[in-house]
């Protein structure tokens, strides 16, 4: 009886400790669980996969800050890989002011790996205020909400963008995002112009778009670090891209800190029950 | 008429923009662009407001020798030192301004996101408990979850993701949809009413 108790009253501490022990420890150790795909990034993989360089250049919004990123850089990138593999033209731009960071950044990193042209291969947008009036603006006239790139070149002159006016001639609109962009992206870029809509999202929130997903409203899914590493082994075996595949290296930690949380929640239930039945016999 | 004026304008722009959606005319159509140019030109003046925000409670906290001003002088060096930074040196790829980012702002948020996983684990432990029946559905049907978007679980089990894919896209899906519809009602029922006047509290003035 008394064990229950300790177990009951264990210090937070241990709690911190098992915690760190458990996503630390997998980094050092290989182990590989293979990966199944679920449908909503299939669905993402199988969309994007059907475009030519022809199709017109995809958006991929990074719509998230830095506090996020554990989960949904590794998105961006297998994304980005994916396009730059079949050599599809790149938009990437983001509605959060902390966001345009990290989207320049990834952008002409991956770049770079794939020897990729700004302006001609792909194009990073300037952060714009008003994400409802961005995603509206885009849909009349892309030219217009940003005159210039990220790096101040009028976007009349980029060769990536020739013939592109609105979501007419852009095939997919990406949100990657931990909050409710996406929304906005389905309200305004799909209700109003039709634009086909993925979504990039933490695996809290994945939830809230099965309704959409369902409905055909949202193209194809990746929800959390899972379908990151989902679509890194998707794109692994069908483009053989040699990249560090950060989602499928963090998934060991994620499973090892899953099955701690619910060795936790055992734990504490027995204890909780163990102490409710000795208490009813005294009374 | 300090009042009213605010409350017509407000009236005749939304009703406007009701209209012009069913309307498909060059004119109309004209009138929605040149809106959604003037919403991102006002949406710049958030930024505005944001930075004087800052600026005006973190002054007074330092005036005023409140608890943690100290803190206020971090806040508003960091605030003016990465502006002048970047407006004079420039925001690109190899800036001093985007290193301020990739290596202080980043890891810094990075790190206090990830500290959610300890409290999780610590509150779980503590409060996860099957009281109640409710309690007991809900503590079964988290645990199939969190192992089934995980790679292990299906080791555990071959149908969990199965399983787990299905309480996602019916069960969670049915809910989520029953909210949706309710945001979506009050959300036009809110709208209405600021457009017909009787939501008055975005002017501001506590009446």
């Amino acid at each position: 009886m008394n064990f229950w108790i300790r177990i009951s009253d264990l210090d937070r501490r241990w709690i911190y400790l098992l915690m760190a022990v458990a996503i630390i420890l997998p980094f050092f150790v290989n182990i590989t669980i293979p990966i199944r795909i679920s449908p909503p990034t299939q669905a993402l993989y199988t969309y994007i996969d059907t475009l030519s360089p022809d199709s017109g250049p995809i958006l991929i919004s990074f719509d998230y800050d830095p506090s996020t990123q554990g989960e949904l850089t590794p998105m961006a990138i297998a994304l980005l890989r994916h396009a730059f593999s079949k050599n599809l033209h790149v938009i990437t731009m983001s509605l959060y002011p902390t966001g345009i960071g990290i989207a320049e950044n990834i952008t002409s990193d991956i770049a770079k790996e794939y020897n990729k042209i700004e302006g001609r291969d792909y194009v990073v947008m300037p952060y714009a205020p008003g994400y409802q009036a961005v995603i509206l603006s885009i849909g009349e006239d892309i030219k217009n909400t940003f005159a210039t790139d990220y790096y101040g070149n009028r976007t009349d002159t980029l060769s990536c963008l020739n013939g592109v006016k609105n979501f007419e001639q852009i095939p997919i609109a990406i949100s990657i995002s931990g909050s409710s962009t996406p929304y906005a992206w389905i309200t305004y870029g799909y209700t109003k112009y039709g634009e086909k809509i993925g979504v990039g999202t933490t695996a809290v929130s994945a939830t809230s778009y099965y309704p959409y997903l369902r409905t055909k409203q949202v193209a194809g899914m990746l929800g959390g670090l899972k379908g990151a590493a989902e679509y890194e082994t998707l794109i692994r075996k069908f483009y053989h891209t040699k990249g560090r595949s950060m989602a499928t290296i963090g998934m060991n930690s994620q499973s090892m800190a899953h099955i701690i949380m619910i060795i936790l929640i055992i734990l504490g239930n027995i204890s909780y029950f163990a102490i409710r039945k000795q208490n009813k016999r005294s009374a | 008429m300090k009042r009213r004026l605010p409350l017509i304008i407000v009236m005749l722009t939304g009703i406007g923009m009701i209209i012009q959606y069913f309307i498909p005319h060059p004119v109309s159509k004209a009138i929605y662009k040149q809106s959604i140019d003037w919403v991102i030109i006002i949406s710049a003046f958030y930024l505005v407001l944001g930075v004087g925000g800052i600026f005006i409670i973190n002054y007074q906290k330092i005036k005023r020798r409140k608890e943690g001003w100290w803190l206020s002088i971090i806040t508003l060096s960091a605030l003016i030192i990465t502006a002048l930074i970047g407006i004079f040196g420039g925001i690109d790829n190899k800036s001093v301004f985007m290193d301020i980012f990739m290596y202080i702002q980043l890891p810094m948020q990075a790190a206090m996101f990830s500290l959610l996983a300890f409290y999780i684990a610590s509150a779980a432990f503590r409060s996860f408990r099957a009281r109640t029946p409710e309690a007991t559905v809900l503590l079964i049907t988290a645990t199939i979850v969190m192992l089934g978007r995980v790679p292990i679980g299906s080791l555990i089990y071959r149908g969990l993701p199965g399983i787990t894919e299905w309480i996602l896209s019916t069960v969670s899906l049915a809910a989520q949809r029953g909210i949706l519809l309710g945001v979506g009602l009050g959300s036009i029922a809110t709208s209405m009413k600021i457009i017909l006047g009787i939501e008055r509290s975005y002017l501001g003035g506590g009446e």
